[in-house]
């Protein structure tokens, strides 16, 4: 019984995944353009906005037409509304990202006071919470959606860290101000990140639960 | 649940047979005052004969048999001594398909009323005009009440329908899929009439669109081959139902 809308319903899931990954590779090559200095990385990363954006609307889109068409109830609305809601995320996410690409543009002809370590590593934990939140997504598993939100005390601990020792460098050497300014936007932005997946995590709850929960 | 409000039909454990056939089995719930509350269900699962069991109307089948209580406004109306035609005359019905008399669209309305012994042509006109501006027809037939009531359109009559009912100044007004004979302005019409009828009356309808349940009703029974799976606000049925096998009818995934 209506099995053409069961083909959109999962054609609308295999969207959302695909957004998920264009988006984990975007946050990956903008860190490791940081990281590396990397201009040629970092610069993909600014070019190709457009492209996410798209898919963004597209998807949207996409459930804007099942919600005409199909009427959807119970959980088949829940997930239809979710997704549009999450999609807009995702993009927010790949916007946060693009901006971290732009700092990596303008810090990459000077020299770090030191290697960066904490930031790439919220990066990874930010990337990894994306995957786990989309696989939570396709599995309908609520409990692993939990867990993953509950990741995002670990990158707002590493933000203050990362927040107290770059105020440390500024404080002691003047000259570092510019770029420990730049770093600390970096961290916000990485900490923001964590909040756009914390909200993914929610509306998943949301969708199998029909409950609204807060992380 | 339905604290604040009136209890205007209480269904307790009741069963329903045609002969050997159960086709009702243990229906519990109560049907709040001025209120829309919808049935819904896949064919065959007892919409329609739990529907005629509150005004008696499947006695008039052969064969059939009632167990349980069906409390209309404070009478259990299959144990205590009641008057059919005055209960008839409290519980209106509307049917699936607009079925006026072959009449004048003013002795169709007019026909209940006299049949309740009303003979004053003054008090007749009176409520003529009355039962077709509640049912929203009176600004398109006011200039044509002597017509016969099968030449107007099937939109009209069904509103015709409605307005005989009124007539006789129901509490309850019954309907049986009412629209599905109907075009969506003419249903539009008919949604909209219910929702000013509910100020006056106490309104349970069949329906078989899950869209029309959820814009029209207050509460929402949903049944399944006889018995009431899920009861309750229509707003938490189509939203968050309770039982799986609700959830799976109003999704579509039924069958
Ligand atoms: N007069 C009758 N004699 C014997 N069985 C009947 C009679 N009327 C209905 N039934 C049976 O009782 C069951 C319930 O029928 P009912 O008409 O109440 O279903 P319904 O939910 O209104 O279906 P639909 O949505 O098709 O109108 C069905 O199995 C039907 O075959
Ligand atoms: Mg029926």
């Amino acid at each position: 019984m209506r099995k053409s809308f069961e083909h959109q319903l999962e054609d609308l899931n295999q969207d959302l995944l695909k957004l998920g990954s264009m988006v984990e590779e975007r946050i990956h090559k903008a860190i490791t353009a940081l990281k590396n200095k990397n201009d040629e990385l970092a610069q993909q990363v600014v070019e190709n906005d457009d492209e996410i954006d798209d898919y963004q609307m597209e998807i949207e889109q996409e459930c804007i037409n099942l919600t005409a068409l199909q009427q959807p109830v119970a959980k088949d609305l829940r997930r239809i509304n979710m997704v549009s809601k999450m999609a807009t995320d995702l993009e927010r996410i790949a916007d946060l990202a693009q901006n971290i690409a732009e700092i990596a543009l303008e810090l990459s002809a000077s020299d770090y006071v030191k290697p960066l370590v904490d930031l790439p590593k919220m990066g990874e934990i930010a990337q990894e919470m994306i995957h786990d939140a989309l696989d939570a997504f396709v599995n309908s598993n609520a409990d692993k959606a939990k867990e993953v939100a509950q990741r995002d005390s670990k990158i707002n601990d590493l933000d203050e860290q990362i927040l107290r020792e770059l105020l440390t460098y500024m404080v002691e050497d003047p000259k570092t101000v510019q770029q420990s300014n730049d770093l600390i936007f970096v961290s916000r932005y990485l900490e923001r990140i964590g909040d756009h997946v914390t909200n993914i995590c929610e509306d998943i709850v949301y969708i199998i639960t029909a409950e609204r929960v807060s992380y | 649940m339905m604290e604040n409000e009136t209890k205007t039909i209480e269904i307790k454990d009741l069963d329903f047979y045609y002969g050997d056939f159960q086709a009702l089995e243990n229906v519990t719930f109560d049907i709040p005052e001025n209120k829309v509350t919808a049935l819904i269900g896949p064919s065959g699962c007892g919409k329609s004969t739990f529907l005629r069991t509150i005004n008696r109307m499947n006695d008039l089948i052969d064969g059939t048999r009632v167990d349980g209580d069906v409390i209309v406004e404070g009478d259990d109306i299959y144990k205590d001594e009641i008057d059919v035609v005055e209960l008839r005359k409290e519980v209106g019905m509307v049917f699936q398909e607009p079925n006026p008399f072959p009449k004048s669209i003013y002795d169709n309305i007019a026909y209940g009323p006299r049949a309740h012994g009303i003979t004053d042509t003054e008090k007749l006109d009176e409520i003529v005009e009355n039962s077709l501006k509640h049912a929203a027809l009176w600004d398109e037939v006011d200039d044509r009440l002597d017509q016969s009531a099968i030449g107007i359109s099937g939109g009209q009559q069904q509103r015709l329908c409605i307005a005989r009912a009124l007539a006789v100044d129901p509490d309850i007004l019954l309907m049986d899929e009412p629209t599905s004979a109907l075009d969506p302005v003419a249903t539009a019409k008919i949604e909209d009439l219910i929702d000013d009828l509910k100020e006056e009356y106490t309104i349970v309808i069949v329906t078989h669109s899950m869209q029309q349940a959820a814009r029209i009703s207050d509460y929402t029974a949903f049944f399944l081959m006889g018995e009431v799976i899920e009861h309750g606000p229509t707003q938490k049925i189509f939203e968050k139902p309770e039982n799986q096998k609700t959830e799976d009818y109003i999704t579509g995934r039924f069958g």
